[in-house]
């Protein structure tokens, strides 16, 4: 059988979903962004919302979101990207709405606004992008760099006495009322992005349902803030960053309310 | 017995040569263009070894820019 008679209509079994449109993404070669547009672009066409789906943006590398997910979204303030979801879904319940979020967004400039969403229980779902670094900016230190980890603003390394531990935001939220479902997923391998969509199906249902708030937290690569190849990066992320950054979910509860 | 045949199809102009459908591929099937470049100079991925393609879409999955379509067909 050659190759021209498997690649016909009736055999595809894999397709760009259509919500990602056809802008080039902005992205370095073998971000992990992609992958999660593309598992959220998925999970919205699967649940048929995306005329009901509002996104809200962060400041960082995926502040372009809107561009690539052909859904409506909102552009928040550096961090504030759940306050504005809290206010999105307060005044229309019945749409789906989850934020997108980076480390630097979420867990240093907007951890007060993501502790307290979490914590009042807001029936929105967070999607949270951890690769230990302000990728935008150049690779600077941020507050979930790992210690010892070298980046622009500490070139021997991240040190304890002098930059203090880096903050894993995701089990202190689990440790909230608030939310309902809190998992830690990747998306390195074939097998973990079907994990990682799962989790996204589940927080989006989760918050459609009025359960509670859900985060998925992706440990994810820098390659060109970490200066590696993707391949690289992603051994890198298995033999450093699920150390600190273990794999799994944390918290996962019928209902809150 | 019936045999699992797979294809693929890469959009050139998407793809970014980031390597890493190469690596996912269980059975060594994608490679990079050596010389060949897109666009905007990126070496993208092809199918080097079709006959070994098994249509099991970890290329696909793990590709960032979604650029890959796969196609399975049951030999019988």
């Amino acid at each position: 059988m050659e190759n021209n008679d498997i690649i016909r209509p009736e055999n595809l079994v894999y397709k760009k979903p259509a919500l990602l449109n056809d802008s080039h993404m902005h992205y370095c070669p073998g971000c992990s962004h992609g992958v999660v547009h593309k598992l959220i672009a998925e999970v919205i066409e699967e649940m048929g919302m995306a005329e009901k789906t509002i996104g809200v943006s962060p400041v960082g590398c995926a502040v372009f979101a809107y561009n690539y997910i052909d859904i409506d979204w909102l552009e928040a303030a550096h961090g504030r990207a759940t306050a504005m979801a809290t206010a999105t879904k307060r005044l229309m319940p019945d749409k789906l709405v989850f934020t997108y979020q980076g480390d630097g967004d979420f867990a240093a400039i907007g951890t007060c606004e993501s502790i307290h969403s979490c914590n009042r229980g807001e029936d929105i779902a967070i999607i949270f992008i951890n690769n230990a670094i302000y990728g935008m900016t150049g690779g600077q230190m941020a507050p979930t760099t790992l210690l010892g980890q070298k980046t622009a603003t500490c070139p021997y390394g991240r040190r304890a006495d002098l930059n203090g531990y880096p903050l894993s935001i995701t089990p202190l939220l689990a440790e909230l009322d608030g939310t309902c479902y809190v998992t830690r997923q990747s998306v390195h391998k074939p097998a973990s992005v079907r994990k990682t969509k799962a989790a996204i199906r589940k927080a989006f249902e989760n918050s459609m349902a009025g359960k509670g708030t859900s985060v998925v937290e992706v440990v994810s690569t820098c390659n060109t803030g970490w200066k590696m190849t993707p391949e690289k990066a992603n051994q890198w992320m298995e033999e450093n960053m699920f150390a600190k950054y273990p794999l799994g979910d944390l918290k996962d509860v019928e209902s809150k309310k | 017995m019936a045999k699992v045949r797979g294809a693929v199809t890469v959009n050139t102009e998407r793809c970014k040569g980031c390597n890493l459908c190469v690596v996912a591929c269980p059975s060594k099937v994608l490679d990079l263009q050596q010389k060949e470049v897109n666009n905007r100079g990126y070496h993208f991925a092809y199918m080097a070894q079709p006959d070994k393609c098994i249509g099991c879409q970890s290329c696909s999955l793990v590709c960032p820019d979604a650029c890959i379509e796969v196609y399975r067909v049951i030999e019988k």
